[in-house]
């Protein structure tokens, strides 16, 4: 969210009735800066301490090493797929959503948050379920020769589960706060389905949606919990960035672990500043076209399990 | 919201919520509600009908002892247990920083409102090989809290609750921070100009209408903290009967290919998370129109 005053104070410390005495002001301060400063910013910088603890050397070794590159390969790949088709769904039911109304509205919007309230061990479990061994799928997979579970697809889509509605969440609220006027215009001027979406529609939720895909592609490339079940850990095949972690990890291999666990940081980080870049142009390309008061409710960052 | 009196809005509101279909000019319908259907079909409920079908194996007693074994209700003793208590900490922290990051000026602050969300966007794997760095006995804060005070935790179900209150802290803040900024100092202003003393201002006047929201970001993180997997095994020892939790319980019978035990207790947390989703949707509802009242 964009502050939309730095330095100077703010309002409410310059307004008698909603300024606390310094006391409690300072107090405040302290508090959640050291609780902010002990659970989030130590974590981060001890990943990267971690990681250089043994040199440059021994770090660049580890994150060039063949296995660590096939793992880092593989997470790309996966979200590569992944993102576009949650794209593709996001933007339909967000059309849908936003832009008509129909009998069982609510019970679709609720269906579409599900996958955040579904614990990823869970989400592993029920593809197991289905395309295992002894799933439903299982036999006629085998006949065909095709592998899902601990392979590839599997890990698609579980990535797809657990990143499935971010971008539907993104563009549903901004779509709906849009309405539904300057669609009707084009329309009844005779633009097509697709020319409204494209020259209508897109250019009023670009931001949005392009805040939707950073999200959910920084979920399908750290995902650990779903992948880790489906995956099988067959390293260079099937091991993903976080599953590498965990296996440097799990043999005391430290150095490595965290060299390539930084990289996810920096992917974190970079997912951050990308994040509040696109907040910073979202409410100002709102502010500009719509001509209503900030408001950071609309644009603000929705909160994402 | 703040959107309420816009023309858009308006027309919107009157048109929505009624149960005919209306008349649309706008195309995609039947294309974007198949689409979106199947998908959704193909993707989440075929998959979470498998969870149920699977349990339905069992007989209703044989379930019963397979979610009611005591290394499974040891780990629902520490799962819900851990979530609560971490969740309850966010609130008190989470409302603080929420607060500190509207109301006041320092240096660095748009640092901290970006970060907030780091735990959103760090993989649990990496904060989990993070906190146990920092948390073991020989780590940055591990050395005087374990070496100087005595108490263990990492590999110890205090390293659980570490690493849930990581893990839930954006819910809060990001849910009481759009409310707080919304709201108007007028309240405030006639608080204080009928005598009342900051303190009761608050107590009294700004926590009744921040409480939904609180309420909502506390039970979203506890949602989270109950299905979190990466980032509590590494710091949590995983021991039986004492730091397991339950998401590990369902891998570990699934390397033991007991599927259907682990469905079981899968379906025991899907249930769980179902209630805690209705009564989120609850809270939201009621957070939504306690601010439309408070206009």
């Amino acid at each position: 969210m964009i502050s939309r005053t730095s330095h100077r104070s703010t309002r409410f410390e310059r307004n008698l009735a909603t300024r606390e005495a310094p006391w409690v002001k300072w107090t405040l301060l302290t508090l959640s800066l050291s609780f902010f400063a002990l659970f989030l910013i130590l974590p981060l910088v001890s990943v990267f301490f971690e990681a250089l603890r043994k040199g440059w050397e021994v770090y660049l070794l580890s994150i060039t090493e063949e296995t660590a590159l096939a793992a880092i390969k593989l997470t790309v790949l996966i979200a590569f797929i992944s993102v576009p088709l949650n794209l593709v769904f996001g933007v339909a039911a967000a059309w849908l959503i936003a832009k008509h109304d129909f009998r069982g509205k609510q019970l679709l919007t609720t269906f579409i948050d599900l996958p955040f309230s579904v614990s990823p061990v869970i989400v592993g479990l029920m593809y197991m379920l289905v395309f295992g061994a002894n799933g439903w799928f299982g036999a006629w997979l085998v006949e065909h020769d095709l592998k899902v579970i601990f392979a590839v697809p599997g890990i698609v889509l579980a990535t797809i589960f657990v990143t499935f509605p971010f971008v539907a969440r993104e563009l549903i609220p901004l779509m709906q706060a849009q309405g539904r006027d300057e669609e009707e215009a084009a329309v009844v001027l005779g633009a097509n389905g697709w020319q409204t979406f494209w020259y209508v529609t897109l250019p009023n939720v670009k931001w949005g949606l392009l805040y939707g895909v950073i999200l959910s592609n920084a979920r399908a490339m750290g995902e650990f919990g779903a992948v880790s079940v489906v995956s099988g850990k067959i390293r260079g095949q099937t091991n993903t960035m976080p599953l590498h972690v965990e296996i440097l990890y799990n043999e005391y291999n430290f150095a490595a672990a965290f060299a390539v666990a930084s990289l996810l940081a920096l992917l974190a980080l970079v997912t951050l500043v990308i994040k509040t870049w696109v907040e910073h142009r979202a409410s100002s390309h709102f502010n500009a076209t719509h001509m209503v008061p900030a408001d950071v409710n609309t644009l603000s960052p929705r909160v994402m399990p | 919201m703040a959107f309420a009196l816009t023309p858009n809005t308006l027309f919107g509101r009157q048109r929505t919520g009624t149960f005919r279909k209306t008349y649309s000019v706008l195309p995609g319908f039947n294309l974007s509600l198949g689409y979106t259907l199947g998908y959704l079909t193909l993707i989440v409920l075929i998959p979470i009908a498998a969870v149920f079908l699977k349990t339905s194996e069992l007989s209703f007693a044989e379930f019963w002892k397979v979610v009611t074994a005591p290394r499974v209700l040891a780990s629902y003793k520490l799962s819900f247990g851990a979530s609560m208590i971490a969740a309850a900490i966010n609130a008190v922290f989470g409302l603080m920083l929420a607060w500190v990051l509207v109301r006041y000026s320092f240096p660095g602050k748009r640092i901290v409102d970006a970060l907030v969300d780091l735990p959103f966007a760090l993989p649990t794997a990496v904060a989990g090989i993070a906190l146990t760095a920092l948390y073991a006995r020989n780590g940055w804060i591990g050395q005087y809290v374990e070496g100087v005070l005595g108490i263990k935790i990492a590999f110890a179900p205090a390293g659980v609750l570490v690493a849930l209150v990581f893990i839930g802290l954006p819910f809060v803040v990001r849910t009481v921070q759009p409310i707080l900024e919304d709201l108007e100092t007028e309240l405030e202003e006639a608080a204080a100009s009928l005598g009342a003393r900051r303190w009761q201002t608050f107590r009294y006047v700004l926590l009744p209408i921040l409480l939904p929201a609180l309420l909502t970001g506390f039970a979203l993180a506890f949602a989270r903290a109950v299905g979190e997997y990466g980032s509590v095994i590494f710091i949590a020892g995983n021991i039986p009967l004492v730091s397991e939790i339950t998401p590990l319980i369902i891998i570990t019978k699934l390397e033991q290919y007991d599927y259907v035990g682990a469905t079981a207790v899968a379906l025991v947390m899907l249930l769980f998370s179902f209630v805690l989703l209705l009564v989120i949707n609850a809270l939201q509802a009621w957070s939504s129109r306690s601010i439309g009242g408070s206009r």
